[in-house]
């Protein structure tokens, strides 16, 4: 089976250099694209690929790109800005891609800065995560002093800049438009849309805002084109995926396979199936802020369309098991407060709906609630609903209690005609 | 409230170290304007100092050309900056969902058995605080923590002794 995002990765952990990414084939779809292609027809073939976005909106990368206006008028400079503040709960993607092989994330940038006309370009790093911080800096230094960023990058007239920003953390700070005013050194508040950041973007210019994994496909398919990436899927999308598993598996971690592949494959054969004496309740497909998954869907394909008509979302493709011996009010709850604590407090609903949220489900937890705290946290799933609040984190917030109150009903209503939470 | 006290830039250069300054100004070439240096600049003061007071939210604001207020509700915004004194070692607790799960709150427990702090708190001698932390993408290893930069994962209250005290060596 093919691995274009982790077949070249060592097996010690250790990043690969310069010279080993080379010696694999790293950089010469940038080779290729800068001597032979134009920028459009990068995005052409990124269009083609049907190459989805990986942070969690699955929004077409291709696509996304040819928003930006490239006439001689557009406003100057255009910035493109990797993604690399994952801290979606149960998440961890990003970082062995980071730790792994980064010049793959800037061969992937570059490329994508060329697509879309980018002079400077920026990876907005979450400050946790120290390790990637260091090897992405090794990697830049090998990059630049190589000739592959800066000023006319492989003897080509295409320059580039590109700038490691280390956020101060705030989960709002992965939502694009509050990435944004992050990076331009204020309060991490998203913005309302129109205008989208294609157009008006990093400060007033326009921008592209990319998840690691999206910007890490991308050489795979300049390289190889796009029927050979299509191909990779198993189902209706394309590409391989970084799936992950945490939770009472036997092997938690993540791996690299075809989009559509099932959730019982994830889970049984690569996670080594449940731990001895736990069973398999229910699962969260994408992170913390996606709809409940139950073991009827074990023979799901894990692509985008597939996991959104069972009710769900793909997200990161970090998957979160919930075994029979957690409390699924008690893991709710964990969310919840998750969330509340995150919450910009820029529009009411989030700010105010999400701690009440919260409060309610407390009680429920502590065996102070009432079968009338069910339908309020029913109101407040559609209070919060899409296109209630400015930005998505109160909706996907939303995600997992509304599948909750439906799959695990009755452990609500235990908890509350029994006092106490049942699972203590 | 914070208080800030209306000083000039003569007393910002003098405040700031040579080597904050010098720091800051590394990184003034990666963006456009000034201003967008408030995050980086509170990040190399605290470095240096620890956490950051009400005269270095004002420092910062007055060698940026900023506001005092402007800086403060960027600090008070980030998690990651301090606004008040904390231990030389900030043990960051990861209490997100796989966390829980997996037993993040025996180890919160431990903590408190052990060094007397719960989230918020600070040790007698200055050495460790205490704070929860979102996600830390280690997962596939909860529970896990944060001392200083180093990530520790699958932690027990056995493991997380160990630690403690190869660090106090």
């Amino acid at each position: 089976m093919e691995r274009p995002l982790t077949g070249l990765m060592r097996g010690d952990g250790v990043a690969l250099s310069l010279t080993e990414y080379r010696d694999g084939g790293g950089y010469s779809a940038l080779e290729k694209a800068l001597k032979s292609w134009s920028g459009e027809d990068v995005i052409e073939e990124v269009k083609a690929s049907n190459l989805r976005g990986r942070g969690g909106a699955g929004f077409p990368a291709g696509l996304k790109w040819s928003f930006v206006p490239r006439t001689d008028k557009a406003p100057r400079p255009r910035y493109l800005v990797a993604n690399a503040d994952e801290m979606e709960p149960g998440a961890f993607k990003d970082r062995l891609l980071l730790e792994g092989n980064p010049h793959l994330l800037l061969e992937g940038m570059i490329l994508s800065a060329y697509a879309m006309g980018a002079e400077v370009a920026y990876i907005f790093l979450r400050g946790e995560y120290v390790e990637p911080r260091r090897r992405l800096r090794r990697a830049i230094d090998e990059a630049s002093a190589a000739g592959l960023l800066g000023r006319n990058i492989l003897g080509t007239d295409f320059s580039l800049d590109l700038y490691l920003h280390i956020s101060a953390g705030r989960y709002i700070c992965g939502e694009e438009t509050g990435l944004l005013n992050a990076l331009e050194g204020k309060r991490a508040t998203p913005r309302s849309k129109p205008p989208f950041p294609q157009v008006s973007g990093a400060w007033g210019k326009p921008t592209v805002v990319n998840n690691v994994e999206t910007l890490c496909n991308v050489p795979g398919i300049v390289r190889h084109g796009a029927e050979w990436y299509r191909g990779l899927g198993l189902a209706e999308d394309s590409g391989t995926k970084l799936f992950g598993v945490s939770g009472r598996v036997r092997q938690p971690g993540a791996w690299e396979l075809p989009m559509g592949t099932t959730l019982r494959n994830i889970l049984e054969k690569h996670a080594g199936g449940m731990c001895d004496g736990y069973h398999l309740k229910g699962v969260l497909p994408g992170g913390g802020s996606t709809d409940f998954l139950l073991p009827e869907h074990l023979d799901m394909a894990m692509d985008y369309d597939t996991v959104g008509k069972a009710g769900s979302r793909l997200g990161t493709g970090t998957l979160i098991v919930l075994d029979d011996k957690t409390c699924p009010v008690g893991m709710v709850l964990n969310l919840e407060r998750f969330f509340a604590q995150e919450s910009c407090g820029w529009c009411t609903p989030c700010r105010d709906g999400l701690p009440w949220t919260r409060q309610l489900l407390e009680d429920i937890e502590d065996g102070r609630g009432s079968l009338e705290d069910l339908s309020t946290l029913e109101d407040h799933t559609a209070f919060m609903g899409p296109g209630k609040t400015v930005c998505a984190l109160a909706p996907g917030a939303m995600e997992p209690l509304q599948s909750a109150l439906k799959f695990y009903r009755e452990d609500f209503e235990q908890h509350i005609r029994e006092g106490r939470c049942p699972y203590d | 409230m914070a208080e800030f006290i209306a000083r000039d830039r003569n007393w910002a250069l003098d405040y700031l170290t040579d080597a904050e300054r010098d720091e800051i100004e590394a990184e003034a070439a990666c963006y456009p304007r000034r201003d967008s240096l408030a995050i980086e600049a509170l990040r190399v003061v605290q470095n240096h100092r620890g956490w950051v007071s009400d005269d270095s939210v004002a420092a910062i604001a007055d060698y940026l050309g900023m506001g005092a207020a402007q800086v403060d509700a960027v600090a008070t915004f980030y998690n990651l900056i301090f606004r008040e004194p904390v231990g030389k070692k900030v043990i960051l607790l990861c209490n997100s969902v796989v966390c829980w799960m997996q037993g993040c709150e025996r180890l919160r427990a431990h903590i408190g058995e052990r060094l007397g702090i719960d989230y918020g708190e600070t040790t007698g001698d200055g050495e460790y605080t205490l704070l929860p932390i979102t996600c830390l993408g280690d997962c596939d290893h909860a529970p896990a923590l944060m001392i200083g930069d180093d990530h520790h994962h699958d932690l027990d209250t056995k493991e997380l002794d160990r630690i403690l005290a190869t660090r106090e060596d």
